[in-house]
């Protein structure tokens, strides 16, 4: 086993940003995820390679959309309000077919809300967030050494499909300390080559990076050719993990920091002699509609549990239509529901 | 008929580094003037290869199309933010964006100062037409006391609306910055100080002189509802007054 590192969240998306080989990381400072900033900022000058603290949001997804043509590997970061500012950075991307990794570590909203950890952004990462019909790959690590892993496979998928990719976390993750065996560094030449790139019409036509068009037959075109991306990500890289759901009457449906919080409660719960599991999506987007409409024929109850007011919940129902009960559970504004509330909850509705 | 015979001798074509596309500019506005004017410094920079042009929303929009290089569209405002991007990733690349009064100079006021006040080694050309000609000629930030658009019908009133904004003065302000100046396209003397102003400006940056900003007094005859002879004269006339031509900066 390789070294193992005690570090946070924060900490660790930023080394495995390096890692994957990100070359420009951009961003503007914010709460709570300061010290994914100053990891860069101490880091990638170092390393030579380029790290700018933008003027402002909307200014650090426009560099990263202007490093994302030239065809490195860039990232972005922040925190809710920061990330409400780059939904008009990222619909150019989605619309540009543009790989980028951008990281909102969630804080209590609407507003200016709080610091305090949240799930409160899930719709705007998953449903859209900007302007016109895109997704882009949401991908919710559960604990500090999957958000390093995460972060890795963010920039292969970012890559793979020319599309923004999001890690959606929250404060708890990005400032809690865990041991981590780091991920080993990519060999650079295992990137794509990025024929499409802008990087100099030598020896080719030029290269022309747009989300534009005013005849509407051709940009029906590129919508078309948007959604058939997005139908083939559907297909191929559905992410969950289920839980002690094999015998489960019933299923807590979590995401991100209130699953590793959920995996306490199922433990407790089998200990009271409850058949709880816990099933636990890590691609928000594409959600794993299936795997959970199947789970839940052989189920009595899924429980959504969130620390909004019940954002993925209405995914949760969509899945599981009528096959069994779909109760919430959530709490807003900052406050992390503790395992001994959401085991009351689970006693409510387990048989 | 096109006929070359040994005494007819060709003396004016188009620039290599520009394509055959159909401009999309109405006749007598700038826009075209100043396109063939990069054109022609690309071409004679020999850097075709290596530059990416970062095209704007407004009537130059399609850039993209004009220059026989690389080139992306930015977001509304945010051409001198994707132009940092660019440039911080490949330095060898040669990058410019092209800009009208209101992406530069109101929604992109933040990027385009912070820009400058990084000193990015990039070419900024900034197109004052004193309107948004894109959108129906409504006022810019940049438009003239008292002058009629579609959004100030009786006139801009400073009390209301404030005065015409002198961004690149207010860029001169800055320390970064290498070069600054504004020109016009009113006369032939005008052009062909326009076309030294262009070449130093993307000389600068090959040389990795830093921050490079060239505002080019422009027409818009559509919106201004006047014809392009006396759409010049209005510029030679009272624009200058306002805006007067000249370098601000000369750092290099
Ligand atoms: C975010 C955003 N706001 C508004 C618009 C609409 N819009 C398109 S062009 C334009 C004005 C452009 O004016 P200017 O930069 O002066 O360039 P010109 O058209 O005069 O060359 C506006 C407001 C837009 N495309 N995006």
């Amino acid at each position: 086993m390789g070294k193992r590192d005690l570090l946070r969240g924060n900490e660790v998306i930023a080394e495995a940003a390096i890692r994957a080989g990100c070359q420009c990381y951009f961003a503007y400072p914010i709460t709570p995820q300061a010290e994914l900033l100053e990891h860069m900022a101490r880091n990638m000058p170092r390393l030579g390679r380029t790290f700018v603290q933008a003027e402002s949001e909307i200014a650090a997804v426009s560099m990263v959309y202007g490093a994302a043509a030239a065809g490195v590997r860039t990232m972005t970061s922040s925190s809710s309000p920061g990330i409400s500012l780059k939904q008009e950075g990222i619909s150019y991307l989605a619309g540009s077919n543009l790989p980028a990794v951008i990281v909102n570590v969630v804080r209590g909203g609407p507003g200016l809300g709080d610091i305090a950890p949240s799930q409160c952004d899930y719709f705007q990462a998953t449903k859209g967030g900007g302007h016109g019909d895109y997704h882009m790959i949401v991908l919710a690590p559960s604990t500090v050494p999957e958000a390093g892993e995460l972060t890795m496979l963010a920039f292969e998928l970012a890559d793979r499909y020319r599309t923004p990719v999001m890690i959606l976390t929250d404060g708890l993750l990005g400032q809690m300390m865990e041991p981590v065996e780091l991920p080993e560094p990519i060999d650079p030449a295992s990137i794509p080559a990025k024929p499409w790139a802008t990087t100099g019409a030598s020896g080719r036509d030029p290269n022309i990076i747009l989300s534009f068009d005013l005849d509407p037959e051709v940009l029906r075109q590129m919508n078309l050719d948007l959604q058939a991306k997005y139908r083939r990500i559907e297909e191929a890289e559905l992410r969950y993990e289920e839980t002690m759901t094999e015998d489960a009457d019933l299923v807590i449906a979590a995401h991100g920091t209130m699953a590793r919080i959920a995996e306490t409660v199922v433990r407790r719960a089998r200990e009271e002699g409850l058949k709880v599991g816990l099933f636990r999506p890590i691609t928000v987007w594409p959600f794993p509609y299936e795997p959970l409409r199947e789970l839940s024929s052989h189920v009595s109850t899924v429980l959504t549990v969130e620390m909004s007011a019940g954002q993925m919940w209405e995914d949760v129902r969509l899945a599981v239509a009528e096959r069994a009960a779909t109760p919430f559970y959530g709490e807003m504004g900052g406050i992390v529901p503790t395992p001994r509330d959401i085991l009351s909850e689970v006693r409510k509705h387990a048989g | 008929m096109q006929v070359e015979t040994a005494d007819m001798v060709k003396v004016f074509s188009r620039p290599q580094s520009l394509t055959a596309a159909k401009s999309t500019y109405c006749p007598g506005c700038h826009h075209g003037i100043l396109t063939r004017i990069i054109g022609k410094t690309i071409d004679e920079l020999g850097i075709a290869e290596r530059t990416v042009c970062i095209a704007p929303v407004g009537c130059s929009v399609f850039a993209y199309n004009w220059y026989r290089c690389d080139a992306i569209q930015a977001a509304h405002g945010r051409a001198s933010a994707v132009a940092t991007g660019v440039k911080r990733a490949d330095p060898n690349l040669i990058v410019f964006a092209y800009q009208g009064d209101g992406d530069f100079a109101s929604i992109g006021t933040a990027e385009s100062i912070h820009a400058a006040n990084r000193g990015e080694n990039i070419t900024v050309i900034f197109v004052n037409n004193q309107v948004y000609g894109m959108t129906g000629g409504e006022m810019a930030p940049t438009s003239l006391v008292h002058q009629k658009t579609t959004t100030t019908p009786a006139g801009r009133d400073p009390a209301q609306v404030g005065y015409p904004i002198r961004f690149s003065e207010m860029i001169a302000q800055l320390d970064a910055p290498t070069y600054i100046t504004r020109q016009a396209l009113f006369d032939t003397r005008r052009i062909l100080d326009t076309e030294e102003a262009i070449k130093k400006a993307f000389e600068n940056q090959v040389n990795e002189k830093g921050y490079s900003l060239v505002e080019v007094l422009s027409t818009c005859p559509t919106n201004w509802r006047m014809s392009p002879i006396a759409s010049n004269k209005h510029v030679a006339d009272v624009v200058t007054e306002v805006f007067p031509l000249g370098d601000l900066v000369d750092r290099r």
